[in-house]
């Protein structure tokens, strides 16, 4: 990722719609207020490069020009549009995810297995808090060797258990975080 | 958690079943011939392991997966057991044993050194990976504080309106090229349509007017209602701000999970959600939280810091100085943030890696860029006009502010929170965010200061009035006739504009007062620098604005006499913003000097510390006047966490025998004897209490330390043994001496555990007082202490006995809700699965008298020959 924003980074630098020099000038007798927004380098970012047309005759232009203010400002549109599409289609998808595991799974489970499916995988979560089960894991964790499938399985089963168990301490026993 | 599980007794039951089930007779026969051979080898074996280099036990770790022949089996009994030296969730490392771990690895590493090249490059790689880990660190949560910082600026504005040209910028970015060029359509360039111009098509009046404030509370119950989802579903940690459990587990606690890849993801996230949903929340304390768990994360790459839980909090640390280095853009700010309010064990190490770290963050959210200003925060201002010493007394009265509100903030907020932890009222978070955003975003709307994102209020409450600003505290009369010459005088009369600017100021500050303690505490993911800032710079504008007034008008009064002649630029209201802005931040959070610096960073003037240190250290003392404990600490205290405050002072006269267990009226101490039990006892011994874990002596009779063993270990121990080696029944015995007891020839194979048990256990006579006591277990971060008396153990002290004995001397003060270790089943239940009262046949029964102090006198010389044995702290225990 970090990688890909600096790849943007130097792309963006090119673009010259990302480089602009903003000067705000004040009224001035009777001239209204005016903001000029130019495409100049930073050395150029002055109002005598910046202000143009001039509103004031040539011995005003100093006077003029002491009041307004320049600033030179960058950004990387690239950056931007690669942030916000990247976090936007993960944001999508960990929807996707929560909509297929609140709704989708629970009603595609019920129509395959049953009730009695769910109630013995709750008394899994049950059985695995005793001591020893707790010394069988640590152990099996390092020592078996599943193929991928299984292991992707377990992972999630895991993973599953484990925010269901953060769950309950956060929002049921309200033990942390509250 | 866990352990509260452990004593479901039903399936403790079944735990035996499962293990004399899988041990037959036939084992029974094979493993007495290997106990033959065992022990004649045993000796020789351990001596050549003693005498090579240390590092011998670490080579054979990934041997003994078959255990065919002797030799192997001998292998793997001294090979490290997988999991030995790991915590339980929500448990307390021991420091000084992880600490010995790593000197122990250290050791290993640097002796295998000259051994090969492969093994000198992987010396080169342990020395480096403290640097690497750190710089990961940095980097990584430098790229996610700017793919914040975007996406929430660009999901704030979506509340009002839709970029047409590119759907992915801003407000700000959209018109980045526009050609509006009078001050009038500043703001309106063609390509930004707000919603009511996109659904309506008409951009004035009532209709377009209610358009928006109909979209404006859509999109923010929307964002909210996602992320509170998101945190349910996927990472319940995630929400909060993170700071009191960091500062936990930087203090030696383990909470599975808080800093893992979900929970940082989901962070990340619905941060984004939960800032542009309008609460009154920050992202400056979750950016500490999400800084943290990359340094988790990365911390598993070096097995240095992954198996390491004490040198895994030192990442930590650095980590958090980083989050704070982005949040605020002071790296300075963010080390000394870490080591004033976050950090337990700070050595100079950490400090040079976590200023590192914070220099890394700093530096790619700089080449980032997020806001266009090629600053780190949007709240930067510079400042050039001095101040005058008169100016002390309201930069002083806004610290009285800052601490009255931080302890009217604390005291609401957790009285709040309390009322949802108790009561059922805590059972709809979706709900209570839903609402909370609701009455924000209603109640927002209409008041532009509360309209606009917090970041920017602030941004516009530092900003001092130059000619250029066009906001409404800058509406003084003189600007508006333009041909005036003298523009830039900025001490001017007010006029109507800044009064109705005072107005919406003043209902804006009720507004954020009242929202961000409801707010605080939600189950989504909220920070509380950014609302307490906001309600210090409001203050503090309004001040400042008074008192430039003052100025004006009575410029003749000998105050303003001689410093502030008409015309001259003496007031600067944003200032007064700042100020009441770390006041106020102060008086929340009683940080003090890494705050003064955090906002000497923000403005880049060193001028203006004494005025910023004047009110921050006065609203210490007003907050700490009201009660000592900041927010973190009030949080931690709130949900019970075991933190050992440094910063509390001991001074009562209790003695260690008063505070330890077990109690007069308790059952006696649960020990194991060094090698008169069998499995089948030890096991008992285990099902039937929750100690986390045991004393060990030499027998019944003597009752002489000889170390510890912790539960976690044991049984993971013995189901090691059950697993891998052949012969182990139920009744076969257990030692942790050196050589094996000499045990009738048709007994089962004995387990030998030595390499599980603690030699070096910490010790104290039961006359110690508590105030040393209390000192060494915050100095060195002990898990616990034991309680010996002519070197018999009479009972052990835990970090929690501390805890909770600290708590009886406080509860003079205030009864805070029962914490979790109070939930905790201490002492056992007397009753087994079988409703039976229990035995404790196995226990050693200490006498009464050794609990009141009564010594037995000479015990007689049991001490066999313990001495001559190498003490080694944990030997062999790699993990």
């Amino acid at each position: 990722m970090i990688k890909s924003i600096i790849v943007d980074n130097t792309h963006v630098m090119a673009n010259s719609e990302d480089v602009r020099c903003k000067c705000i000038c004040p009224p001035y007798r009777g001239i209204e207020g005016h903001i000029y927004k130019q495409n100049v380098s930073l050395k150029d970012c002055n109002c005598l490069h910046v202000v143009e047309p001039m509103p004031v005759d040539g011995k005003d232009v100093e006077a003029y020009c002491l009041r307004c203010e320049c600033k030179y400002e960058e950004r990387s549109s690239g950056t931007i549009k690669f942030t916000i599409i990247m976090y936007l289609s993960i944001l999508g998808l960990l929807l996707l995810y929560m909509v297929y595991l609140t709704l989708l799974e629970p009603m595609l489970k019920r129509r395959l297995f049953g009730h009695s499916q769910l109630i013995q995988s709750d008394d899994d979560v049950v059985g695995d808090q005793q001591p020893f089960a707790n010394a069988h894991n640590v152990l099996s964790r390092s020592h078996s060797r599943p193929n991928m499938l299984n292991k992707v399985e377990h992972a999630q089963q895991r993973w599953r258990r484990q925010v269901q168990e953060q769950r309950k301490s956060v929002f049921d026993r309200h033990v942390v975080l509250s | 958690m866990e352990s509260e599980q452990l004593y479901h007794r039903g399936y403790c039951r079944n735990s035996y079943n499962s293990i004399a089930s899988a041990s037959s007779d036939e084992e029974l026969l094979d493993g007495a011939g290997v106990i033959m051979d065992f022990h004649t080898t045993e000796d020789d074996n351990l001596l050549d392991g003693d005498a090579a280099s240390p590092g011998s036990n670490y080579a054979m770790s990934n041997g003994g997966g078959a255990a065919s022949s002797t030799t192997h089996l001998l292998d793997f009994l001294e090979e490290p057991i997988p999991g030995v030296g790991t915590y339980d969730d929500f448990h307390t490392i021991d420091w000084v044993r992880e600490k010995c771990k790593d000197r122990e690895r250290h050791r290993k590493v640097n002796s295998k050194k000259k051994e090969s090249a492969w093994e000198f490059t992987k010396s080169l790689y342990d020395a480096w990976s403290g640097w690497l880990v750190v710089t990961l660190t940095g980097l990584a949560s430098g790229a996610l504080a700017g793919l914040i910082d975007i996406a929430a600026d660009w999901m704030n504005d979506l509340k009002e309106g839709v970029c047409l040209s590119a759907m992915w910028f801003n407000h700000e970015q959209c018109c980045w090229t526009s050609n509006e060029t009078t001050f009038a359509e500043r703001d309106k360039c063609p390509q930004w349509k707000s919603w009511a111009e996109l659904i309506l098509g008409q951009a004035e009046g009532p209709g377009s007017y209610i358009m928006n404030y109909f979209m404006y509370i859509y999109w923010a119950l929307s964002f909210a209602f996602l992320a509170v989802c998101l945190v349910k579903v996927f990472a319940p940690y995630a929400c909060g701000s993170g700071i009191p459990e960091i500062k936990t587990i930087l203090s030696g606690f383990i909470i599975r999970g808080y800093l893992g890849k979900w929970t940082l993801m989901i962070k990340t996230i619905t941060l984004v959600l939960a800032v542009a949903s309008g609460l009154s929340l920050g992202k400056e304390g979750p950016l500490v939280h999400v800084a943290c768990c990359c340094g988790n994360i990365f911390s598993y790459l070096f097995p240095k810091y992954s198996k390491n839980e004490a040198k895994k909090r030192e990442v930590l640390s650095a980590a958090s100085a980083a989050g704070v280095s982005v949040a605020f853009g002071a790296p300075i700010g963010g080390v000394l943030f870490s080591l004033e309010e976050v950090s337990y064990y700070f050595p100079l190490k950490t400090l040079w890696r976590s200023f590192f770290a914070a220099l890394v963050a700093a530096f790619v959210l700089r080449s980032i860029n997020p806001f266009g200003n090629s600053r780190l925060v949007l709240f930067y201002v510079e400042y050039h006009t001095p101040w005058y010493l008169f100016e002390l007394i309201p930069f002083i009265l806004l610290g009285v502010f800052g601490g009255l509100w931080g302890a009217f903030f604390i005291r609401a907020n957790i009285a709040w929170c309390r009322r949802r932890k108790s009561t059922r009222f805590g059972k709809y978070p979706v709900l209570e965010v839903i609402l909370v955003a609701a009455i924000t975003a209603v109640v927002a709307f209409p008041n532009p200061y509360t309209r606009q994102n917090t970041s920017e209020l602030i941004k516009e409450l530092f900003t001092d009035c130059g000619p250029l600003e066009t906001s409404q505290l800058c509406k003084y009369r003189s600007q508006m006739n333009g041909s005036k010459a003298f523009t830039d005088d900025p001490n001017q009369p007010a006029e109507p504009g800044v009064y109705s600017a005072m107005w919406q100021l003043c209902l804006a500050l009720i507004f954020k007062i009242i929202m961000t303690i409801f707010t605080f505490g939600l189950k989504v993911p909220s920070g509380l620098f950014i609302p307490s800032m906001a309600i210090g710079a409001i203050a503090g504008r309004i001040v400042g604005i008074a008192v430039e007034q003052l100025a004006y008008y009575h410029h003749d009064w000998f105050l303003f006499k001689e410093w502030c002649e008409v015309g001259a630029d003496c007031i600067t209201p944003g200032l007064y913003a700042m100020v009441g802005a770390a006041a106020c931040l102060g008086g929340v959070t009683r940080m003090t000097v890494s705050l003064v610096v955090i906002v000497f960073e923000l403005t880049g003037g060193l001028e203006y510390i004494v005025p910023l240190m004047a009110a921050v250290m006065t609203s210490k003392w007003v907050g700490d006047a009201f009660g000592r404990e900041g927010i973190y600490e009030a949080h931690i205290r709130l949900n019970g966490y075991p933190f050992l405050d440094a910063k509390e002072e001991f001074t009562h006269t209790t003695l260690a025998r008063e505070v330890m267990r077990p109690r007069r009226n308790d059952p006696p101490l649960a020990v194991l004897t060094q090698d008169d039990l069998t499995v089948e006892e030890l096991q008992s011994v285990i099902n039937e209490t929750s100690y986390n874990g045991f004393p060990v002596i030499v027998s019944k009779e003597s009752q002489r330390l000889v170390g510890f063993a912790l539960r976690r270990d044991i049984t993971i121990a013995i189901e090691n043994a059950r697993r891998k080696q052949e012969g182990i029944l139920l009744n076969s015995r257990v030692y942790f001496t050196q050589h094996a007891p000499s045990l009738p020839a048709d007994s089962p194979r004995p387990l030998k555990l030595r390499s599980i048990l603690d030699m070096s256990p910490f010790t104290v006579t039961d006359h110690t007082p508590m105030e040393i006591v209390v000192d060494i277990f915050r100095k060195l971060g002990l898990r616990q202490c034991l309680v010996t008396h002519n070197g018999i153990v009479l009972g052990i002290i835990t970090k929690k006995n501390i805890l909770e004995h600290l708590e009886e001397l406080k509860q003079h003060t205030e009864p805070l809700a029962t914490s979790w270790y109070y939930h905790k089943k201490r002492h056992p239940p007397s009753h087994g699965a079988n409703g039976k009262p229990r035995s404790r046949v196995h226990h050693v029964q200490l006498i009464r008298s050794f609990q009141d102090g009564w010594g037995r006198g000479g015990e007689g010389s049991d001490e066999e020959d313990e001495e001559e044995e190498v003490v080694c702290l944990l030997n062999g225990s790699n993990l």
